[in-house]
Order: C-alpha cells, then sequence, then structure tokens
C-alpha cells in the first residue's frame, strides 16, 4: 500500500508554488498572475443558491487563471523592493496590503517596500479590472510567490557570499545573517542574486503560523503624503502644456451639442486659448480653471435633445412597474398567508470628491493619457478606438484616484480628454465641475423591489424576490470575462446583469423556497457599479421583510434571524453585534435598535445600529443641513475570512456605514424635465459629520478561514438594512421609497443654462 | 494684466492674473501648490480649506484680487512651518489614527480642525460634540469617525 501524504507534508504542498528569477542585471522575481490556492469549496447546505457555490468573486478570480502573466518583485540597490500593482488604488488601502504581502515574505520592514500602480498592461486581459472587492482575494497568492522567490534568490546569494548554508542564515529587517555573525544587505544583494538568464524556482510560503506582517494591523503606506498634501491626484500632475480644460454640457441629460453661438466671445476671454466641440459638450481650455469656468458659463450654444427627453422620476417609476413580472406562483396552499413589499430605491451618485479628471498629450502619431483608471486596459482599447490608433499607441498610466465608489471602472473623463487633446493638437487637463459629475456622472439607478414572503404553521415557508431596476451599465469591460468564463451564458449587459445578480445575491435564511431575480430595463441613463453594486437595495428589502415576518410570528428581529439563518460565520457575526450592542435594551419612544445581516465577498457581516427620530433630533440645527434622523450608535461585525491589515478593514467599515446611512436616509439624485436637480454637495447630501453616527463599533472578527474576504464594499448592505429597520421600528411606518427624505426637495435646483454655477466671492465673510 | 502679490507659506509670491480669478486657481494652477484641494468650486464641500492670517478660509470662494501684499496665506503644504516642526500636531494625530482612505479630502479636513481648535480657544473653551458635528468639510470615503478621534487627540497636542 502506498503511503499516505502526512498532513504536514500536505499543509506544505499547498503553500508550494512555482516562480521565476527572471534575467536582468538586478534581482527581479516573478510571479503568474493567474496562481491561486484551491478555491475554496463551499459546503454544500440545503437547497444552495448559486453564489453560495460559487459567487462573483469566484467568477473574477477563475478569469484570471488563464492569461499567465507575470507580476514581478525586484531588489532595487538600495535594499528597497518595487512592486507595480496591476490594480487602482482609490482609497481602499490595497498598495498597503499590498505592500504588507511583500514584507511579510521578504522579511522587510513594510516602508521598504515600494509599491505603485501599473501602467495598462493589456497583456494581462482581464487580470487587470479592480471591481467586487476582489484585489486581495485574487493577487494574495501570486504576490506572496514573487516575493518569496525573491527571498529564496537573496538567500541562495548570500549563502555563497558568507560562506555558508541557506538553511543556517537568518533575515530580517533587510539583512541576512550567518551564525558567525557575518552579513550582507539585500541592497548587496540586487546584484549578486540577478539571474543572466530567466529561470523558474519552486518556493514554498511561508506558514500562517509563523506571520509576523500579515494579520498585524498597519497604518496606510501613503497616510504621510495624504497628511501633508504631498499625495498627487490626477489634477495635481505637471504635464507640459496640460493647461486646464472644462466642458460646457448640454442642459438635459446626455445632450450633444450642434452649434457654437458665440465662439469669438469666448475665445477673447481672459485666459482662453482654444474652445472646440466634441460630441459630449464643448471643450474650453485656458490659464486657470476659473477661467474655464468663466468661460463655460458665457459659452452659447444649441443642443440636441438628451437621452431621456423630458423624463421624470414619476416616469420612471411607471416604467418600472410596468416591467415587473408576474412572480411565479407556489402550489396553492389553503393556509398560507402571504405578505407582500414593494420598495423603490431612487437614483443615487457615485461622486468622488476628486471629480473625473485626466490629463491626455495626443500626438498625431501616439497617445499619452493619466487617469484614476479602474478597467485601464478597457479605457486603452477604447482611447485608441475613438483616435485611430492601435493600442500600443495609446500609454494608459493609473494614477492614485480621490475615491471611487465604482465611478472609476468607467473612463468618461479620459477618453473626452483624448478626443479634446487630438482636435486641438495640444496637451489638456481636463477636470470635470463638481456639477457635470453630479448631472451626467455615473448613478446607481432607480430600481423597484419587490418581495412576496408566504407563511404558514408559524414558519416562513417561501420568500420570493424580484429586483426590477433601471440597466447597470456594464460595458467597461467585464462583459468580455462572461463570454469566456461562461460561454453558455447569454452575451450583452442584459446576461450580465442576470450574472452578477445570481452570483452575489442570496437569502441566507430557511425560509422554504427562496427565489430571488433581477430584471432590468432602460438603457438611457449613465450608470454603473456604486459601491456594493445590487446589495444595498436588495439586502435592505429583505431585511425589513424579515422584520415583518418575525413581528407577524411574534418573534424578536434578533432571535428569529438567529434562528433561521443557514450560515454559523454569519449566526456569529449577529451574535456578536447583538451582545456587544446589547441588543434589547429599553429605548425611549421614538428611537430603535434595528439589526441587519449581509454575506458576501467570502465574509459576512452584521449591523445593529440605534436611531433618533425624535422630533428635537430630526430638526436640530445646524446651518444649511439636511438632518432628519440621526444614527446616534453602530455595532458592526466583519468575518472577513483571512484579513491582511485589520486596521485598513475596520477603516472600510466604518466608510461603509456613511455610505448605507446615506442610502437609508438622505442622499439621491432627483430627475425632472429630463435631467438631474443636483449639481454639488449642497443638493446630494452624502453623509456629513451632522449625520455620521457618535459612536462606531467596528468588531474584525477572528476567521479560521486561510482565504482573504473583499472589504471594499462590505460595509454597506447590513448599515443601509440596519438603519432602514431600525428606522421602521422607531417611527412604526416601514417606509415606502429611499432616501426617506426624497420626497422633500431640499434645496433650490441650480440653473441648467449656463450648466455650471459661479464660484462665490464672500470667503474672507466666512473665516474662522 | 494686475500683479498679485501676497505670503504663502512664508513666502512672498507675485502672480500676474486678472483680480476676480478665484485664489484656489492662483494657488494651484499658477503657483503649482496643490495641497488645497477641489471639489465643487463653490464653498460647499470644503477640500481647499487653507488659513488666511491664521483664520480658516476657502480660496475657491476668495478672489485674488481681495488678498492684501501683507496677507498671510497657509496651505496644508505650510502648515507644519506655523509651529516650527516638521509636522503639525494634528498631522501627527491623523497619522496616529490612521485617518485617510483616499487622502483627497484631508488636507482641508486638518486646516479646518486646526482652526476649530484655535477657535474654541479663543472662546475659552474645548471642543464638543456639537463643534464636532458643525464640521462641513466633506469626507466622501466617510472617515468621519477617525477625523472625530483625531481632532480631539490633535488638540491635546497643539
Amino acid at each position: 500500500m502506498p503511503d499516505l501524504p502526512s498532513p504536514t507534508t500536505a499543509a506544505v504542498d499547498r503553500r508550494r508554488f512555482l516562480g521565476f528569477v527572471l534575467g536582468g542585471a538586478t534581482l527581479v522575481a516573478a510571479a503568474d498572475l493567474g496562481l491561486f490556492e484551491t478555491r475554496a469549496s463551499a459546503q454544500v447546505p440545503t437547497l444552495p443558491q448559486p453564489a453560495e457555490l460559487y459567487d462573483l468573486n469566484d467568477m473574477l478570480t477563475d478569469a484570471t487563471r488563464p492569461t499567465a502573466n507575470l507580476v514581478t518583485v525586484a531588489i532595487n540597490k538600495d535594499g528597497t523592493a518595487s512592486f507595480a500593482l496591476p490594480r487602482a488604488e482609490v482609497g481602499q488601502g490595497i498598495t498597503t496590503s499590498t505592500a504588507m504581502l511583500i514584507a511579510e515574505e521578504l522579511a522587510l520592514p513594510v516602508d521598504k517596500v515600494h509599491v505603485t500602480l501599473a501602467k495598462a498592461r493589456p497583456e494581462l486581459v482581464w487580470n487587470q479590472l479592480t471591481g467586487g472587492s476582489n484585489t486581495t482575494i485574487s493577487t494574495y497568492t501570486p504576490i506572496r510567490v514573487a516575493a518569496a522567490v525573491a527571498m529564496g534568490a537573496l538567500l541562495d546569494a548570500a549563502a555563497i557570499q558568507l560562506g555558508d548554508t541557506v538553511a543556517n542564515l537568518v533575515a530580517k529587517g533587510g539583512v541576512i545573517s550567518a551564525p558567525d555573525g557575518s552579513s550582507v544587505t539585500y541592497g548587496e544583494l540586487a546584484t549578486l542574486a540577478a539571474s543572466s538568464t530567466t529561470r523558474s524556482v519552486d518556493v514554498v510560503l511561508k506558514d500562517a503560523a509563523d506571520f509576523a506582517v500579515i494579520g498585524k494591523s498597519h497604518n496606510r503606506v501613503d497616510a504621510l503624503a495624504a497628511v501633508t498634501g504631498r499625495k498627487t491626484f490626477t489634477t495635481d500632475l505637471q504635464v507640459a502644456g496640460a493647461l486646464p480644460t472644462m466642458v460646457c454640457r448640454a442642459p438635459t441629460l446626455n445632450g450633444s451639442p450642434t452649434k457654437i453661438l458665440n465662439r469669438a466671445t469666448v475665445l477673447a476671454m481672459p485666459g482662453v486659448t482654444d474652445v472646440v466641440m466634441i460630441d459630449t459638450g464643448i471643450a474650453v481650455r485656458a490659464r486657470t480653471f476659473g477661467q474655464c469656468i468663466d468661460a463655460v458659463r458665457t459659452l452659447r450654444a444649441e443642443w440636441t435633445p438628451g437621452s431621456v427627453g423630458r423624463d421624470s422620476d414619476a416616469d420612471i417609476v411607471a416604467e418600472l412597474k410596468a416591467a415587473q413580472l408576474p412572480i411565479p406562483a407556489l402550489p396553492t396552499n389553503p393556509l398560507a398567508e402571504t405578505i407582500e413589499q414593494d420598495l423603490l430605491f431612487y437614483f443615487r451618485s457615485n461622486s468622488p470628491l476628486d471629480t473625473g479628471s485626466a490629463v491626455a498629450d495626443v500626438r498625431s502619431d501616439r497617445a499619452e493619457i493619466w487617469a484614476g483608471l479602474k478597467s485601464p486596459i478597457t479605457a486603452q482599447e477604447e482611447i485608441a478606438t475613438a483616435l485611430g490608433l492601435t493600442p500600443d499607441a495609446v500609454t494608459v498610466h493609473v494614477v492614485q484616484a480621490g475615491g471611487s465608489f465604482g465611478r472609476r471602472l468607467f473612463f468618461d473623463a479620459a477618453l473626452e480628454a483624448a478626443k479634446i487633446s487630438q482636435k486641438l493638437g495640444k496637451p489638456v487637463k481636463l477636470m470635470w465641475h463638481r456639477a457635470d459629475d453630479a448631472r451626467v456622472g455615473r448613478a446607481h439607478p432607480m430600481a423597484l423591489n419587490r418581495i412576496r414572503a408566504t407563511v404558514s404553521g408559524g414558519e416562513v415557508v417561501a420568500f420570493q424576490q424580484q429586483h426590477t431596476s433601471v440597466e447597470t451599465d456594464y460595458r467597461h469591460g467585464l462583459g468580455e470575462l462572461i463570454t469566456d468564463m461562461a460561454a453558455n451564458l447569454p452575451t450583452g449587459n442584459q446576461g450580465f446583469a442576470q450574472t452578477i445578480f445570481a452570483l452575489t445575491q442570496e437569502i441566507p435564511y430557511n425560509f422554504g423556497v427562496v427565489d430571488q431575480s433581477v430584471i432590468e430595463t432602460d438603457e438611457r441613463f449613465n450608470t454603473g457599479s456604486m459601491r456594493n453594486i445590487y446589495s444595498p437595495d436588495v439586502r435592505t428589502a429583505a431585511e425589513l421583510m424579515v422584520d415583518r415576518l418575525a413581528r407577524k410570528l411574534g418573534k424578536d428581529p434578533y432571535h428569529f434571524r438567529k434562528e433561521l439563518l443557514r450560515n454559523d460565520r454569519t449566526r456569529a457575526v449577529l451574535d456578536k453585534v447583538a451582545s456587544v450592542g446589547s441588543w434589547g435594551r429599553a429605548m425611549p419612544a421614538g428611537t430603535a435598535q434595528g439589526i441587519a445581516i449581509h454575506k458576501e465577498y467570502k465574509g459576512t457581516s452584521a449591523c445593529l445600529v440605534e436611531i433618533d427620530c425624535r422630533p428635537a433630533t430630526v430638526n436640530r440645527d445646524i446651518p444649511h443641513a439636511v438632518t432628519g434622523p440621526r444614527v446616534t450608535k453602530v455595532v458592526y461585525a466583519i468575518d472577513a475570512g483571512l484579513v491582511v491589515n485589520p486596521r485598513g478593514i475596520e477603516a472600510q467599515m466604518q466608510g461603509g456605514i456613511n455610505d448605507g446611512i446615506a442610502l437609508a436616509l438622505t442622499s439621491s439624485l432627483h430627475l425632472r424635465d429630463g435631467y438631474f436637480l443636483e449639481a454639488s454637495w449642497d443638493n446630494y447630501f452624502y453623509t456629513r459629520q451632522w449625520n455620521t453616527p457618535p459612536k462606531v463599533n467596528v468588531i474584525v472578527m477572528p476567521s479560521d478561514s486561510g482565504q482573504p474576504g473583499g472589504a471594499g464594499e462590505a460595509g454597506v448592505a447590513a448599515t443601509f438594512a440596519a438603519v432602514a429597520c431600525a428606522y421602521a421600528r422607531a417611527t412604526g411606518k416601514t417606509p415606502t421609497y429611499f432616501p426617506i427624505n426624497h420626497h422633500e426637495l431640499s434645496f433650490t435646483p441650480k440653473p441648467t443654462v449656463p450648466p455650471i454655477p459661479q464660484s462665490p466671492t464672500n470667503g474672507l465673510k466666512l473665516t474662522y | 494684466m494686475p500683479k498679485q502679490t501676497f505670503i504663502l507659506n512664508g513666502k512672498t509670491v507675485t502672480v500676474n492674473v486678472a483680480d476676480n480669478v478665484r485664489l484656489l486657481w492662483v494657488i494651484r494652477d499658477l503657483l503649482g501648490v496643490t495641497g488645497p484641494k477641489y471639489g465643487c468650486g463653490i464653498n460647499v464641500c470644503k477640500a481647499c480649506t487653507s488659513h488666511i492670517n491664521g483664520r480658516a478660509f476657502n480660496p475657491c470662494a476668495v478672489r485674488v484680487g481681495d488678498i492684501e501684499n501683507t496677507d498671510h496665506v497657509t496651505t496644508i503644504e505650510g502648515l507644519p512651518k506655523t509651529v516650527g516642526r516638521e509636522l503639525h500636531p494634528m498631522q501627527r494625530a491623523w497619522l496616529n489614527r490612521d485617518v485617510p482612505q483616499c487622502g483627497y479630502c484631508q488636507p482641508g479636513q486638518i486646516m479646518a480642525a486646526v482652526a476649530l481648535v484655535k477657535k474654541v480657544r479663543r472662546e475659552g473653551r474645548s471642543i464638543t460634540e456639537a463643534d464636532l458635528d458643525h464640521i462641513r468639510n466633506i469626507c466622501r470615503c466617510g472617515t468621519y469617525t477617525r477625523i472625530r478621534e483625531a481632532i480631539l487627540e490633535g488638540a491635546q497636542h497643539m
């Protein structure tokens, strides 16, 4: 009988990978970015939904497998390591977590690892997309393999230098020492460890039990740059000749210019160098952005009608109602009782603070683009097509961006900048005005969510949820991924929407017959995947219904959830927030607790909130502010699997909490007469200090999962749901639409002609 | 074209530009000092918060022609020098609390925080929850919790 591998050998085998030492003057180690540890096979529960067995992250991860392309860790002569990450850092902390992974395998301090963002690398095909909270899930292994290869090469070179064997050497803090006290630095070894030819090597990754960096909180690697103003965003770049440029846009959504009526007047304005028409508006280039604003406000033009005619919110609501399909009938049960719920979710804006911007320098035979881009390969291809160049003639640099929330999956500003630069034959630094971002930027589509739950004999026997939404635009390149990954799936945006929905949504309760579906309609809007895509709306609707079912069956919302959850990890986070948040404590009338769960991104989370809906709080006096109910406390527990940087996860949950509160209480776009009314932060009410909870407690749960989960979007859905449930309990009314303040317009809309507001001049009267 | 002169981060600067151009663009586009950020251009988001003669203000809402030759304009880049250190205590508190996410709003947040601490001191009191609730600077990443913690910590060392 053959020997069975011992458990120890098997454990080591799971950490054994093939990497490469590349030929070159200094040490460059590489790993295939398609490397993954065996995909965690989900436990097979009863009646699993698709997302439980194979979720969006499995799909994103599997899509990268065949690409067989390398990421490289280089050792520099100064003893530091360098790595160009093929992802976009937009605030989610992946440059920090990546530096930590490399530092771990290389036994280097984190600050000796320099992580930059790789420019568009078309050979990576689908492996340069930042989305789905997938970065750490998909790069965890290959980055560590590349670093481990470098470590091995350094040790081999050190053994020769120090006249000892590798097994006797100790690497620490960038120095390799022998037992006799002699030592050599990584900097000294950078050249000595270099290989004249490329060779493959076998490496074993560090055992998790020996981790010294992974799992320990680390501050962001770019924090010093951020707090000193040295962190460089796209509009901070100084590219020769790239003068400030802005675009004058149509008075209705997506209108196109047909004629400039006062070109000469605008050209004669101070600072203005150029005025040129493109498909999306009229671009002006000037010495300062202030002069661009003046010029945009002066421009007069004729426009085609917009893509949504004169439609308003009510028209879209009617359209969604018309698109709803009958919920599949269940076998007749005379004892069953059904509860129905319809919830409407209005348009919302991704609205990163750093508006759409790009630097473009387009010449006759080549182009160079700088922008914050989450799909740089698609951007490169589409820009090349628009310019009539081949993709290899277009260099696309990925710049760190001031937030994204899904916005930078699209490259609208980069494409516009390229077109303007080509028409002018001059470099431009294009910046969208805040009003542009709010009115024609990407939005989370309006959606109508219907649930029909069936109760019989004190049990929930069916839970049917149908999500009918204005189309979510996924045309940033993931469509190809689907085509490649699942040839049998329908192609096109509709098919993609179906797939994303199916791979992200689940009802993790024992509710008998569970059925979730999505219907998408209306392609006319500029939409996209906003942080957490469908989940905030779908989960909120579901959790509100869970509360209603609990009430119907005379159960406490927490205990009802706990009894019916099908997942132990979710039950653990639920128990955690209930205990830490003192679930069920006595609270004054007009205030209440709410509790909700969410399971996605290889992790699971629970949120407990307390809300104050009493008039004194709702009407609290903050000048020029939308106040309303105040979330006074949030306790959030997340099991994110193997955690690289707990402090980073905590930060992402804190941010997600504020997003969830905004979605529930204050932030939406109003469509009226063919355009969105919102044009700035005094119209679009993202959570502010007067809305944010004074008490926030994020608990990152210990996890025995060996696999990292996603963090960037995991804080939104459970918070939105918990706030909604708390609001319903505090007021005794389940809302029928979100955000709850959408039907009161809390501002005077800014004009559409001119399309952007003038800057005020009274700033010196407002000092403090 | 008028000559505009003022003191930026301790150094006298002169720029040829029309009076009505807002100071933010003079600082960013003409002088290349990019710590103050654009987030709205109408004095709502407060991402450009800087100091004039030690008080917080928003250069997106001030005409450069309204700035006097003797006015001291301080951006995040010049903040450490106002205390003669490599970093201002508020910046250290920000690092200690690991406040930034994308970092875009943080120069403005820090400049607002320093001014707030000074303002309540002038009023002979310390920072309250209500003071924190009234801060107008937007952080779209939602770092508000850590901002609140960092302000209280930074105030202790100012």
